[in-house]
């Protein structure tokens, strides 16, 4: 899951890395009032999950509160590279000096963690990264030790900070570190960290990623998911513990297995070239859920979604049988009762494979097909809902 | 032949007594797995009752750790189905204990946690200078030597014993693809699974596949994120020599979608299907565009060799 930049600053705060005040305000009175409370010049930055705000004019310093009340009125509301801006920050100014970059992310590549930091932030950092290099520390963290005293020391002298400042950014880099481990972060980056005038270093950015494997051991992590920017089928998906991802198309997918579904998915989208040009509308993995339940909160999640004509059912039993996966299939139908209206194309192989077809074919739903392979299946429902277009 | 596991290999089970390790564990014997014990630190001393692969009765011992079990049986392979809230700490006790192989089914295991194990495997090598425990997974459904024994979830009863070795980050595609090509059949197919960081790659399978005698042409299946499958076809070109067929999925997820798998991500122009095909392509490596044109770019390979 990735933070907002309000978050991401609430999060650095409760662990003592230095930040200034930052409000969020969803309404231009709420940023008025925000900036009283904080006083002074304020900086007023729209709150997505997407980098390029500043050159898409969401981060306006604002010198008064009414100033602040004018910047929010135009930047809510904004649409910033497909993200609409639902709400702002009121940041306290600072008085910048220098900026800096600090970053400590998971290295999938290297299966351990990556900090990386620069004196010269501020800037993109894939820019920085392909412009100067070498102004740009990599610095491997052992997530043995992760980033303690010597690891930061080695990181703020790589990135070649002077002496005198070596030991305040190194201090604020282990606190982020601590952001990291403590709340299963796979990513913190801050750019710009900052000197200000009178030499304190401050978080004046944060972004964060949290690993949604460890949400079980973070209650307040819950709090943090934005409902609203979530589609309404995948937050209705999520209620129901389905993996479910809405896509843009008119062949529904269900699936056991993320990488058979992710296949069906391709082979849909080809089939789907022959059949004018439809396509995919989802990823939904069922896992080894075969009960009548599932399957049913499955197809109503994906029927709900207009412009779905067709479904295609994608099993193969390895642990799961496919004969329990056929009478989910019935059962879900009888639940749905007239609320299911579009075909369903079924292909069932492996475990029970014989059994499974024989329940379909016995229940012999009007709606549903039988396919005997992957690929007729696909081109099938592919075929279905090219006609029903 | 085989890698990674054979008859020969003796498994213990963490997680021997729970629903999921119960179930594998019969699943496992069903498949000729030489299945030695299991662990449970609050059932220690106590049998399960199993069947071996002819239908005899079994008693087989739990132990309280694996260091124990191993002391007891020569266990060289151990199988964890262990909740994701347990999954390091079980890690780490058989990392600890050396066991020469790991295979950590369970999904949903926080990356920190196995950041760290892996990091400690890492740290505790031979005196050929490799770890001492090789770790296959996590979220993933394990190793099949077909034919001599299953440590995982993989279903025995898709294909048998054959030429081809096998190499996917997925449990059901892998199921698909072994089903497609189930005329040949499998000197050893790992699945090494789909979080972000796992033990064992693309290119260790590989590596492996090529110095075993019995493996006459891989199968190499990739799924969008990360960059496993490039620097797996770097490998094959400077390393591999018998022929090698991708497949690769993920060409319709979307950007910054995160599609089931939690190391299936596509971030910017890193990590797509579309990058990964050209990289194996690059290779010499032929990828098929579905399951089953992977599985005919296979079967003229073979029946070209025959």
């Amino acid at each position: 899951m990735d933070l907002y930049e309000y978050q991401a600053r609430d999060l650095f705060e409760a662990h003592g890395v230095p930040v200034l005040a930052g409000i969020v305000a969803q309404t231009p009175d709420e940023a008025k009032a925000a900036a009283e409370k904080i006083g002074g010049v304020t900086v007023v930055k729209a709150q997505v999950k997407v980098g390029g705000r500043g050159k898409a004019g969401g981060v306006k310093v604002a010198k008064t509160a009414d100033e602040a009340y004018e910047h929010a009125k135009a930047i809510l509301g904004m649409d910033i590279k497909g993200h609409t801006v639902h709400q702002v920050m009121i940041a306290q100014g600072a008085d910048i000096a220098e900026e800096y970059y600090f970053s400590v992310l998971l290295d999938r590549a290297n299966r351990t963690y990556l900090a990386m930091c620069s004196v010269e932030g501020g800037m993109e950092i894939e820019q920085l990264a392909e412009e100067r290099p070498e102004a740009l520390a990599k610095v491997p963290v052992s997530p043995l030790t992760g980033i303690d005293a010597e690891t930061a020391q080695k990181i703020v002298t790589e990135a070649g900070f002077p002496e005198e400042l070596r030991a305040d950014v190194a201090e604020v880099i282990q606190k982020l570190w601590e952001v990291f481990e403590k709340e299963d972060a796979t990513l913190v980056e801050v750019n710009p960290l900052v000197k200000t005038g009178d030499g304190t270093i401050l978080a004046l950015d944060g972004k964060v990623s949290l690993d949604d494997n460890a949400a079980f051991r973070h209650e307040g992590h819950a709090a943090l998911v934005d409902e609203r920017t979530e589609d309404p089928l995948e937050a209705k998906a999520k209620a129901n513990g389905l993996n479910y991802v809405k896509l843009d198309g008119q062949v529904g997918v269900i699936g056991n297995g993320a990488g058979l579904v992710m296949s069906t998915l391709d082979v849909v989208a080809y089939a789907g070239e022959q059949h004018g040009g439809v396509k995919p509308a989802n990823f939904l993995d069922i896992g080894g859920g075969a009960n009548a339940e599932v399957m049913a909160n499955g197809l109503d999640v994906i029927l709900g979604d207009e412009q779905v004509k067709s479904v295609f059912v994608n099993v193969f039993g390895g642990i799961t049988a496919c004969d329990q996966v056929a009478n989910g299939i019935v059962k879900a139908l009888e639940i749905l009762g007239d609320t299911a209206t579009k075909p369903l194309v079924v292909r069932l192989d492996g475990n029970a494979v014989e059994e499974g077809r024989r329940i379909l074919q016995e229940a012999n739903h009007p709606l549903v097909t039988l396919a005997a392979t992957m690929d007729e299946g696909a081109d099938k429902a592919a075929e279905l809902a090219h006609s029903a277009n | 032949m085989s890698i990674y596991l054979n008859k020969d290999s003796k498994v213990i089970v963490q997680g021997i007594t729970g629903g999921e390790g119960t179930k594998h564990t019969r699943l496992m014997l069903k498949a000729g797995t030489n299945i030695v014990g299991g662990v449970n630190a609050r059932k220690a001393g106590t049998t399960v009752s199993h069947e071996d692969k002819d239908g005899n009765a079994v008693e087989l011992p739990v132990f309280g750790t694996v260091k124990e079990a191993m002391e007891k049986t020569g266990a060289d392979v151990s199988v964890a189905f262990v909740p994701p809230a347990f999954a390091k700490d079980a890690a780490i006790e058989a990392i600890e204990a050396e066991i020469p192989l790991l295979v950590v089914i369970t999904e949903g295991i926080p990356v920190q946690d196995t950041a760290e194990f892996f990091a400690l495997s890492q740290s505790k090598t031979g005196e050929d200078g490799k770890p001492k425990t090789r770790i296959i997974g996590p979220n993933c459904p394990g190793v099949i030597t077909p034919g001599e024994a299953l440590a995982g979830i993989t279903p025995a009863t898709i294909t048998g014993s054959g030429p081809i070795g096998l190499v996917s980050k997925s449990g059901t595609l892998t199921y698909q693809m072994m089903y497609e090509l189930r005329d040949f059949g499998f000197s050893t197919a790992i699945g090494i699974g789909g979080d972000p960081i796992i033990g064992t790659t693309h290119i260790d399978a590989l590596e492996a596949f090529e110095a075993d005698p019995d493996t006459q042409a891989i199968v190499m299946i990739g799924e969008i994120g990360g960059d496993a499958e490039e620097r797996a076809a770097e490998f094959i070109k400077a390393n591999v020599t018998k022929p090698v067929v991708g497949y690769v999925a993920g060409f319709t997820a979307p950007e910054g979608k995160t599609m089931g798998h939690a190391g299936a991500i596509v971030s910017g122009s890193a990590g797509t299907a579309q990058a990964k095909k050209e990289a194996l392509e690059a290779a010499g490596v032929k990828v098929g565009k579905t399951p089953s044109e992977t599985a005919q770019l296979m079967r003229e390979i073979l029946q070209a060799q025959a």
